[in-house]
């Protein structure tokens, strides 16, 4: 192409004015930016506690859990498949390191440190175990995701019932509530802190290394992955034994928070970190998403509950605005995508 | 342009402009498509004819500029809609639904129906009578994920002959079609042509042109260059006109040195039984080729030496290891390229970047790496260079591939050989979809390649090029290695001989 017919290109795009302008970042970004700023827009106008520090402050900390678990969510959407198995996962973690640390506690009530470090690795094996079962299912013996998610998600549950008779779990050291519940380190509250370490390390793994880069090959052309050499099966078993890990590592944190270990939390992560994910830009055919985005987009579920509960919005009628939002956002996502292909052809 | 009072055209396209982001894809396009005729749309890779034919089978609707179909202007609001109109496409990438069968998807968003419910039987009727008028060998049951990719392409034109048209465009329809399949889809368009329906027809093959096309529309950079009779127009003009330069010679002369065995193949019969009882040999310092027509096995025969196909019985011996029942990667760690004829589904990570295209087989060795992480400046270095080298147009590497013309991801795909020590190089269907300037340069490269020490294989469903490019080669036929030709020996006769031997005896 010729120096000046470039040239016409560029000052055509200049020409195009604010609607281009918003179907470009619509096109890259996809709908988070705009769903961020009608979040914050109408809450600020609704509640005059919104926009202050101490209550987004607030916002960042609750949701550190679910940030965690759309992370590892995201490893299972960008490989092509999800995860419908991590609100149980979180649960399993609960119960597994409350009972473990309980027993502990009541054996060795002097060596509270050793007592956390053994309990809290207890529930993270057991939620990564769940993860890794996961994983095999679906890349060794080719079930798909949300089969074996969700079968997975009946057999967690039922033996995290199994295991507590319904009943909360009780009598961890309180130090572990102290510290990773409502603890602060170097002014930052310790699931943000948590939660921070672990997304820089995956930032990393995800941006910048093979290992990271085979999630999205997978995910966009498993065959063409393949014939280039990637070991297709070791990602997708991966991607599930990182998202149990993840979701058990939140598990933990809010289980310190609950004071107890509960069988009954985490009902409803399934359905948000997917969310978080798509509003995010994740695509559910696979291959193509971001983990700053997913971050952002998990924030953006925070908030709005929190907003919602500010602007006194029914915890019922809640549920049905994520619902509509990620359907929204899914319809939004099939738009992008035609937009796109049409450019093409 | 004055009116010569003839017949006004069917299709009358004037000043048609269109841009993508930073591309004028199209730029002020006139066209006339008379009726009867086949007007041959030429051009390199990425000049716009893809472009132009979405444009005028409604995928996208122009920035400026007219339609007018039978002297009334049109708007086309989607492929529905142009179909309406009685213009019907086949497209460069295919549009299929792998999941449905092949009747299911002949009738896609057309289904036949008797009352509210689907009439499958009508359907399976229609369906067999349209493959049978083309004389594709499908039964219309098959799924299309189990087609390969001329099968593909068969239903894909099979598609574009299901209702009545009066504008037909094929973009590139014979690109993975052999000689056979090609004269029975031109007899079919001389049918149609005689019918008084237009079609518009893009190619990259010259032998084409000469044999079904009336005018040639040159496209350069967008633009329309001129309209030419095809009759009348020599070869070495075509050319001229679409590069704006003289390319002498299409085939380079190569220099084979053959020496040490690289792949020796002995007696391979493939579980599926496509393959049967095969055996070759390819030696370092040369360029085998393998002919056949489609469905002989000569792409699965060295798909299986790739450990992509299961192997029933034989031996695969690469560098002097055996190596039956190896995974891609082992083959590839070993230094064994397979390039896979159907970019779309095999080759590329379309909604990936150029640049995580054409790394993806290398990011995983050390020279990619640095402490465990990947050394992204070396990468956009590699891709860049690679992008030069190919000459990638336009040569943005951080875009994602969908958005390049055919031959430009062609290009992407082969780039993907050059990142790492391979040994052998295979590559299937090259050239698919590639202008003649850019094969030129494929050829170029696959015979620098050999004159490196390479050894490479050519597995092609275009006669010249394995003519022309072989040292020595083989010829299929339903599964079994009908010849074995060398050097002088390789001569289209000889060829053809044993792609119907038995059936024309
Ligand atoms: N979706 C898109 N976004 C940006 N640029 C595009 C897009 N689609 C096509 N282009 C550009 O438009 C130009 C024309 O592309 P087109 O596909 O029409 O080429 P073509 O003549 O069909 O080439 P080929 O012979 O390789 O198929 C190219 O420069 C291409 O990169
Ligand atoms: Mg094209």
């Amino acid at each position: 192409m010729t120096d000046s017919a470039q040239r016409e290109g560029r000052e055509e795009e200049s020409r195009r004015g604010p609607g281009h302008w918003a179907k470009q970042v619509f096109l890259r970004l996809g709908v988070l930016p705009l769903f961020l700023i009608g979040a914050l827009v109408i809450f600020t106008w609704l509640s005059e506690n919104f926009l202050t520090q101490r209550n987004l402050l607030n916002v960042v900390r609750q949701s550190s859990y679910l940030v965690l678990v759309s992370v590892g969510q995201m490893f299972a959407l960008l490989t092509g498949g999800f995860d419908l198995s991590v609100g149980t996962i979180v649960a399993v973690t609960s119960v597994v390191g409350a009972l473990a640390m309980a027993a502990l506690h009541a054996a060795l009530p002097e060596a509270t440190f050793l007592v956390i470090t053994l309990g809290c690795l207890a529930g993270i094996a057991a939620g990564g175990l769940i993860g890794a079962i996961n994983g095999l299912g679906v890349a060794l013996f080719r079930v798909s995701p949300f089969m074996m998610t969700l079968g997975m998600a009946s057999v967690g549950f039922g033996i995290a019932l199994f295991l507590t008779g319904g009943v909360p779990v009780y009598g961890m050291p309180f130090a572990f509530s102290d510290a990773f519940g409502f603890g602060s380190l170097l002014g930052i509250p310790s699931p943000v802190f948590v939660a921070i370490l672990l997304i820089v390390f995956l930032y990393f793994l995800v941006s910048r290394t093979a290992t990271g880069r085979y999630f999205y090959a997978v995910g966009a052309n498993i065959q063409a992955a393949e014939l280039s050499g990637v070991p297709s099966r070791r990602i997708l078993f991966l991607a599930y034994l990182f998202c149990g890990l993840i979701a058990a590592i939140a598990g933990m944190l809010l289980t310190a928070r609950l004071e107890t270990g509960e069988a009954n939390i985490g009902s409803s992560l399934a359905l948000e970190s997917i969310a978080a994910c798509v509003i995010a830009g994740v695509s559910l055919r696979g291959g193509v998403g971001r983990l700053e985005n997913v971050v952002l987009g998990a924030l953006f579920i925070g908030l709005l509950s929190n907003g919602m509960n500010l602007a006194q919005i029914q915890s019922y009628l809640q549920t049905v605005v994520v619902g509509v939002l990620l359907i929204v956002a899914v319809i939004a996502d099939q738009y992008r995508l035609r937009l796109m292909a049409a450019d093409r052809a | 342009m004055v009116w010569n009072g003839e017949e006004a055209p069917i299709l009358r396209v004037r000043g048609l402009t269109r841009t993508f982001p930073g591309v004028r894809a199209l730029d002020r396009v006139d066209l006339d498509l008379r009726a009867g005729e086949v007007h041959v749309l030429f051009g390199e890779n990425g000049a716009g004819k893809s472009t132009l034919i979405a444009t005028l089978a409604g995928v996208h609707a122009p920035d400026e500029g007219s339609i007018e179909l039978r002297g009334e202007e049109v708007r086309l609001h989607s492929v529905h809609d142009a179909r309406e109109h009685g213009i019907s496409a086949v497209f460069q990438e295919f549009s299929l639904v792998e999941e449905l069968t092949i009747e299911e998807n002949l009738f896609l968003g057309n289904e036949l129906k008797r009352g509210p419910f689907l009439d499958r039987k009508a359907a399976r009727r229609r369906a067999r009578e349209l493959l049978e008028s083309l004389e594709f060998p499908l039964r219309p049951e098959r799924k299309v994920k189990t087609l390969t990719r001329a099968e593909k392409q068969m239903v894909e034109i099979a598609k574009g002959f299901r209702s009545r048209v009066s504008v037909l465009i094929l973009d590139e329809p014979t690109a993975s079609l052999t000689e056979r399949e090609t004269e029975s889809l031109f007899a079919l368009v001389r049918k149609l042509q005689a019918k008084g329906a237009g079609i518009l027809y893009i190619t990259h093959r010259m032998a084409e042109i000469r044999e079904i096309g009336d005018r040639v529309t040159v496209l350069r950079d967008g633009r329309k260059i001129e309209t030419v009779d095809a009759g009348s127009t020599s070869e070495e003009e075509l050319v001229r006109l679409m590069t704006g330069r003289v390319i002498d010679q299409i085939f380079p002369s190569i220099e084979f040195s053959p020496g040490a065995e690289v792949l020796r193949v002995e007696g391979l019969t493939t579980r599926s039984g496509h393959v049967r009882d095969a055996s070759l040999e390819v030696h370092a310092g040369e360029i085998v080729g393998l002919a056949g027509l489609v469905g002989s096995g000569k792409s699965e025969l060295l798909r299986a030496c790739y450990g992509l196909d299961g192997i029933a019985s034989g031996r695969v011996v690469f560098l002097g290891e055996e190596v039956n029942g190896q995974s891609p990667r082992r083959m590839i760690r070993r230094g064994f390229f397979y390039g896979p004829p159907d970019r779309r589904a095999e080759g590329l990570l379309m909604n990936r970047s150029v640049r995580e295209n054409i790394l993806l087989p290398a990011i995983g060795t050390a020279a990619y790496r640095r402490g465990g992480f990947l050394r992204t400046g070396k990468e956009r270095d590699t891709a860049a260079e690679l992008a030069a080298r190919l000459q990638l147009q336009p040569p943005r590497i951080e875009r994602p591939v969908s958005q390049f013309s055919g031959g430009n991801q062609q290009k992407v795909l082969l780039a993907k050989s050059l990142t790492r020590d391979f040994r052998l190089f295979v590559f299937d269907e090259p050239t698919v979809g590639v202008d003649v300037g850019t094969r030129t340069e494929i050829y170029r490269f696959l015979a620098e390649l050999c004159e490196e020490g390479a050894a490479v294989v050519v597995i092609s469903s275009d006669l010249p090029e394995v003519l022309h490019l072989s040292r020595r080669a083989y010829v299929l036929y339903r599964g079994e290695i009908k010849a074995h030709l060398v050097g002088e020996e390789i001569t289209q006769e000889n060829v053809l001989q044993h792609f119907f031997e038995r059936e024309v005896a």
